[in-house]
């Protein structure tokens, strides 16, 4: 493999990283926090993109002709309302259950991941939603004769996004009361109540982070792949959390680590293998993973002292 | 300060309290004393609403708290030292203490670590330490000073010394009393070890399968033959009386 194809497939592999990473960090910090995975969050990122989409219709109708000031308004707006969904999933389908055995919140997740790729199944049709690409154009580098690597805008975008949104939030969880009251809820939700935590208050905002994040997510597979459908939170929920687990469930680096390896893969395999065995080649290396590091990547169990 | 009144408590369908009533009053320390599992737990933790109680009342400062939410109840100035302390184990020793100022305005925050720290100078070493990785005796000394950050009118000991060697109950319980004197703080202190407890305590009383059984102050329940009997080992001893 030459070095610009080997740079090229970087660049890709970065930005499925972004999307991956981005979607990992909501299974993750649900996880964390109230020790459940949600199966429901690969569909909140589907919803997302639909937001996004129909946000986009519905800037363009307005009349914002500005590209970037499309995009921030989509932004905004599918955050916020994705958020929504993602803080209505948890008060309808998961606080209820919050004391009852581990198994039962697992399968009212499963169901609204039913319920809702069955409500946009309805609402949106069913056919597959084309957007016309807004971003175009990029960079591109010479890097010797016949090489060249390419950077489109909308890569460079997603990536810019992705590493500043990490970054806020990063900062939001290490260094601010939210952050601290979060991490206390996750580590002894008790002892938190105790100091005065509204427990409920905050799980509830870790679904709306969770789901806004996947909003994000959303708004980018809309613009980079330009189609979108119902079904698209299953596979890009089931990779994202593949993700997560690779990277140690409950970890936030994890889940950004998790998500970069899993995008670094699916872009090199095709260059040495049968594209068909990349879902294999992904799934293949999470069982590897869990075989010999159990609890992931960066997921180290702590040594505590009782 | 703190009365609590006919209260019925338990888990599932085991009720633990059988009608327990005690005051404390204000500015002073308060102890409850009793065997392992008579029921001195759930009293502390049904007065924080976890468990709520199943009848009766408690009222803080003249306020029913009885249905309140266990965060509100933590806002009102109750600080709760829980029995085996619940530091977070993965959070540092500062921000351990951090969420102990979690309800109280973020600007009292430096001077209440002073005042904390000039209570436990060994944690001044420790504040970029995981919770997690202290001795026990630290994690109680971490727990008292998480309590007192929330700048508490009432401070709530359960069991603070739980696993620890002799010398370092003195040494708390020694804190504790100073905390009391200095800052004027009402402690309400359950316990096992009855000696140290009632040594330090203004007012007792003996917890027995969920009832109070004895009242008295800490002077009288020590001198107390049976209370010796049944609490203290090695004192008077008198084997028809032991429960």
């Amino acid at each position: 493999m030459t070095i610009d194809i080997f740079l090229q497939q970087l660049v890709n592999g970065l930005t499925l990283g972004a999307f991956y990473g981005l979607i990992a960090l909501g299974y993750t910090m649900v996880y964390g926090i109230i020790g459940m995975i949600n199966f429901a969050h690969g569909d909140i990122y589907m919803v997302g993109a639909f937001i996004s989409l129909i946000g986009f219709l519905l800037f363009s109708a307005l009349g914002v002709a500005s590209v970037p000031v499309a995009i921030l308004l989509v932004l905004v707006v599918a955050m916020v309302f994705t958020a929504v969904y993602g803080w209505a999933v948890e008060r309808i389908a998961y606080r209820p259950l919050r004391g009852s055995q581990r198994l039962a919140p697992l399968i009212s997740a499963i169901g609204m991941s039913i319920v809702l790729q069955n409500f946009v199944q309805l609402t949106q049709g069913a056919r597959v939603k084309p957007l016309p690409p807004m971003v175009q154009g990029g960079y591109r580098f010479t890097l010797g004769t016949d090489a060249h690597l390419n950077v489109s805008l909308l890569q460079a975008l997603i990536v810019f996004l992705t590493v500043a949104l990490m970054a806020g939030f990063t900062y939001i969880i290490r260094r601010t009361p939210l952050g601290r009251a979060q991490r206390a809820t996750e580590q002894d939700a008790t002892m938190a109540a105790l100091l005065g935590v509204n427990v409920n208050r905050t799980i509830s905002i870790t679904f709306i982070i969770g789901a806004s994040l996947a909003a994000v997510a959303g708004l980018m597979a809309t613009l980079y792949y330009g189609v979108i459908d119902f079904f698209i939170g299953f596979v890009a929920g089931i990779k994202a959390f593949t993700a997560a687990v690779l990277g140690g469930i409950g970890s936030l680096p994890g889940a950004m680590l998790g998500g970069l390896v899993i995008g670094m893969i699916e872009s090199f395999w095709p260059v040495y293998f049968d594209l068909a065995y990349r879902d294999v080649a992904v799934f293949g290396v999470l069982v590897l993973v869990l075989i010999f590091r159990p609890s992931g990547l960066l997921g180290r169990p702590e040594i505590e002292k009782v | 300060m703190l009365k609590v009144r006919g209260l019925h408590s338990g888990y599932g369908r085991i009720e633990a309290l059988h009608g327990v009533d005690v005051d404390v009053e204000a500015g002073e320390i308060m102890t409850v004393v009793g065997a392992n599992g008579a029921g001195k737990t759930t009293l502390l933790m049904t007065v924080c609403g976890h468990p709520r109680a199943w009848s009766g009342e408690v009222l803080f400062e003249g306020r029913d708290i009885t249905g309140l939410p266990m965060f509100e109840i933590g806002r009102l100035g109750i600080a709760h030292v829980p029995e085996g302390r619940h530091i977070f184990p993965r959070m540092t020793v500062l921000e351990n203490l951090q969420m102990g100022g979690y309800a109280v305005d973020p600007r009292h925050f430096d001077a209440d670590l002073q005042r904390v720290l000039a209570y436990f100078p060994q944690l001044g070493n420790r504040l970029s330490q995981r919770g997690g990785t202290l001795s026990g005796g630290e994690q109680q000394m971490l727990a008292i000073g998480r309590a007192l950050i929330s700048r508490p009118r009432m401070l709530l000991l359960d069991e603070p010394s739980l696993g620890l060697a002799p010398l370092v109950v003195r040494q708390l319980f020694d804190i504790i009393a100073d905390i009391n004197r200095d800052e004027r703080m009402t402690v309400f202190l359950i316990e096992q070890n009855a000696f140290q407890a009632l040594r330090l305590a203004h007012r007792a009383c003996i917890m027995v399968n969920g009832r109070i059984t004895t009242r008295g102050t800490g002077a009288e329940l020590l001198a107390d033959p049976a209370v010796q009997a049944a609490y203290l080992e090695g004192a008077a001893p008198s084997a028809e009386e032991a429960p």
